[in-house]
């Protein structure tokens, strides 16, 4: 049974002007769809990754898959546990101990008011457990000393700030760690510090990550199965390797022929066409179809279905 | 000098202190030539932006140059003051930003801020700079250029933006474009967009650039030379192939390793212990020792090592596969 299963999760927003000007300028409501019928399972122990640019709603579904936003349609669970429509209240608890999440900014998602011993036991005291120790025993486990536990975290550089974060998120020894865009603001051999952690802790404890980045050497790196987006749907799913080496969907193959290689000395490519379409009217049909190079009349008609293809999942009519 | 569109002849930047100065920028040497991109890395606090901003002047006090030269095209530019260095900026020098939304004056349409900067600095009539303009921003790749001059900056996506301030740093043919991480707000495909317009540019009208970025990837694709830059000081200096395939210096060597490019396919990617240090606690000679595997009594004694010349500021500079000895 796999930890996580989303199933058909939409989200939609109401990014509408307020009802005065819609009256005036005689404006329609404006919906934004910022996920679109996109389902995956994530297994135990696992990195799931999720992967695209911006807009393209990877950051919606890790909030709603820890609960911080309900989805429109669909669903996500948990363990079989649906956050957003659970009415038990011992099993939802039960269900969000067993989740953190880590953010992007060190510097925006501590409070700077507090020690770094209060930030790491707040998830544990906060359920009335107990913290002797707690806070020293997390800093040195992710290569902090414990004496920081009296510091703040103005003390303390981007990188090492993150580590706080991940001290917190394993405070309440979580089971699943949603982790949106987390080295994104450190330098790359802080990067490799913290990623290095990262793969350290999710072997030693036994822990899933829903990974979430736009970087796809760290996506490759970390993952077990990569998931790419295009404007709120999965356009692609399958291992780093088979990702890597033989992408099958057209924007996968864009995507990584535009990302800068080490070895591309003086490489001249021919840049990708057009940028991502406006959400509040996506094109009709498959959502890439306005740029891409194999595109046919069905593509523009006919939203493709998730279908195997050769080891992966793909959603293109064309794809073999 | 006479070929070197930029030189930099030991630069240092000084912010002074109550109890210290310090040295964001620390004698740095290196020369631009037309029609070349020298990439400059290094990760935040590296001193590569306060490079860059030095050479256009654009230094907020109390920083300020202390000591070095800076000459473009074979005039000396860094003791110009008020008028004279307002005249250079944009004539002789663009500047091109991370965030395009920042750089570009929201309440001016963008057809009114390229035509200001030309007439500023070239000597056109208004219709004359309006269609330059229209041309400016065809070339950079905005559809109906002509009838997008009357368009304001929010109406822009943030790559089509990004392209509107390349337009603006080149209308008056500068010699020189200082590029200031200008991709590192861009997704990836607008990326690949710029970085080959840039090289574009930079070939057709011989223009030097300066790319200032943390992406190694970027640097890799994009510069003929790259500067590594490590506490305010140059680490490396060398042929992009070579530093990127080859670096001497440990850091770079770190750098490079840390990576997620790099390591393809092992388990744990190469780290390199510890952070750079602050400013205000810069460590005795060669500032990356407390970090270095290879660090030895003569690297914690000053004289620290320079590169005088060669590729890499280290005494025990990593030495080529096939020569290795010890």
């Amino acid at each position: 049974m796999a930890m996580i299963q989303v199933k058909n999760l939409t989200r939609i927003f109401d990014v509408s002007k307020p009802w005065l000007n819609r009256v005036i300028e005689r404006l329609p409501k404006a919906m934004l769809t910022a996920v679109s019928d996109v389902s995956f399972d994530v297994e135990e122990r696992t990195v799931y990754s999720l992967v695209g640019e911006s807009g393209s709603g990877k950051s919606t579904i890790g909030k709603m898959a820890v609960g911080l936003l309900k989805p429109t349609d669909g669903s996500v669970l948990i363990n079989d546990i649906d956050l957003s429509r659970e009415t038990d209240g011992g099993k939802l608890d039960k269900a969000r101990s067993d989740i953190q999440m880590i953010f992007q900014d060190p510097y925006a998602s501590l409070n700077p008011r507090w020690r770094v011993r209060e930030i790491i036991n707040e998830p544990v005291s906060a359920r009335g457990g107990n913290v002797v120790g707690l806070a020293e025993k997390l800093l040195e486990q992710v290569g902090l000393s414990a004496l920081d536990a009296d510091k703040f975290p103005h003390e303390f550089s981007g990188g090492q700030r993150q580590r706080i974060c991940i001290a917190r998120a394993l405070a309440s020894e979580p089971k699943l760690i949603v982790c949106d865009e987390p080295t994104s603001a450190l330098d790359v051999s802080v990067q490799a510090q913290v990623l290095n952690l990262m793969s350290d802790l999710q072997e030693n404890l036994g822990l899933t990550y829903l990974f979430i980045s736009h970087d796809l050497t760290v996506v490759q790196h970390i993952s077990d199965k990569i998931g790419v987006l295009y404007l709120g749907r999965l356009v692609e799913e399958a291992t780093p390797d088979e990702l890597f080496e033989n992408p099958k969907h057209p924007y996968t193959q864009m995507l990584l022929a535009a990302a800068p290689k080490m070895d591309g000395f003086g490489r001249e490519i021919d840049p990708p066409q057009g940028e991502i379409p406006d959400p509040i009217n996506p094109p009709t049909g498959c959502a890439f179809h306005p740029r891409c190079p194999i595109a046919a009349a069905q593509c523009s008609a006919e939203r493709p279905e998730m279908r195997v293809v050769r080891g992966a999942r793909v959603a293109c009519h064309l794809a073999e | 000098m006479s070929e070197a569109v930029l030189s930099i002849r030991n630069l240092t930047v000084e912010i002074p202190t109550r109890g210290s100065i310090l040295r964001p920028v620390d004698q740095i040497n290196y020369d631009i030539n037309r029609g070349e991109i020298l990439g400059i890395v290094g990760e935040s606090g590296a001193g590569k932006s306060m490079a860059g901003n030095a050479v256009i002047g654009l230094l907020n006090r109390p920083a300020k140059i202390t000591g070095g030269e800076i000459w473009l095209n074979g005039t000396r530019i860094d003791q110009l003051e008020g008028e004279d260095m307002r005249r250079l900026r944009g004539k002789h020098i663009g500047m091109v930003f991370q965030d395009p939304l920042t750089s570009l004056n929201p309440l001016l349409r963008i057809g009114d801020q390229l035509t200001e900067t030309m007439l500023e600095h070239l000597d056109i009539s208004r219709d004359e700079a309006r269609k330059r303009a229209a041309a400016a921003l065809d070339e950079v790749g905005i559809p109906a250029a002509a009838q997008r001059l009357d368009s304001y900056p929010h109406e822009f996506s943030g790559g089509m933006r990004q392209r509107v301030v390349i337009a603006l740093a080149l209308c008056a043919e500068p010699s020189l474009i200082i590029a200031d991480e200008p991709t590192t707000a861009l997704d990836v495909s607008v990326q690949a967009q710029i970085i080959a317009l840039l090289k574009r540019l930079c070939r057709d009208r011989g223009t030097a650039v300066m790319l200032i970025t943390h992406d190694m990837g970027v640097i890799a694709e994009t510069a003929d030379r790259v500067a590594v830059m490590y506490a305010g000081r140059l680490a490396e200096l060398g042929n992009v192939r070579d530093v990127v395939t080859h670096p001497e210096h440990p850091y770079t060597d770190g750098l490079m390793g840390s990576t997620p490019l790099a390591s393809k396919g092992l388990k744990r990617l190469h780290q390199i212990p510890g952070s750079m240090p602050r400013l205000t606690a810069m460590p005795e000679g060669c500032a990356f020792h407390p970090r270095c595997e290879f660090a030895q009594d003569i690297c914690r004694a000053e004289p620290r090592p320079k590169l005088n010349g060669g590729r890499s500021a280290c005494h025990f500079p990593i030495q080529q596969p096939a020569e290795e000895t010890a």
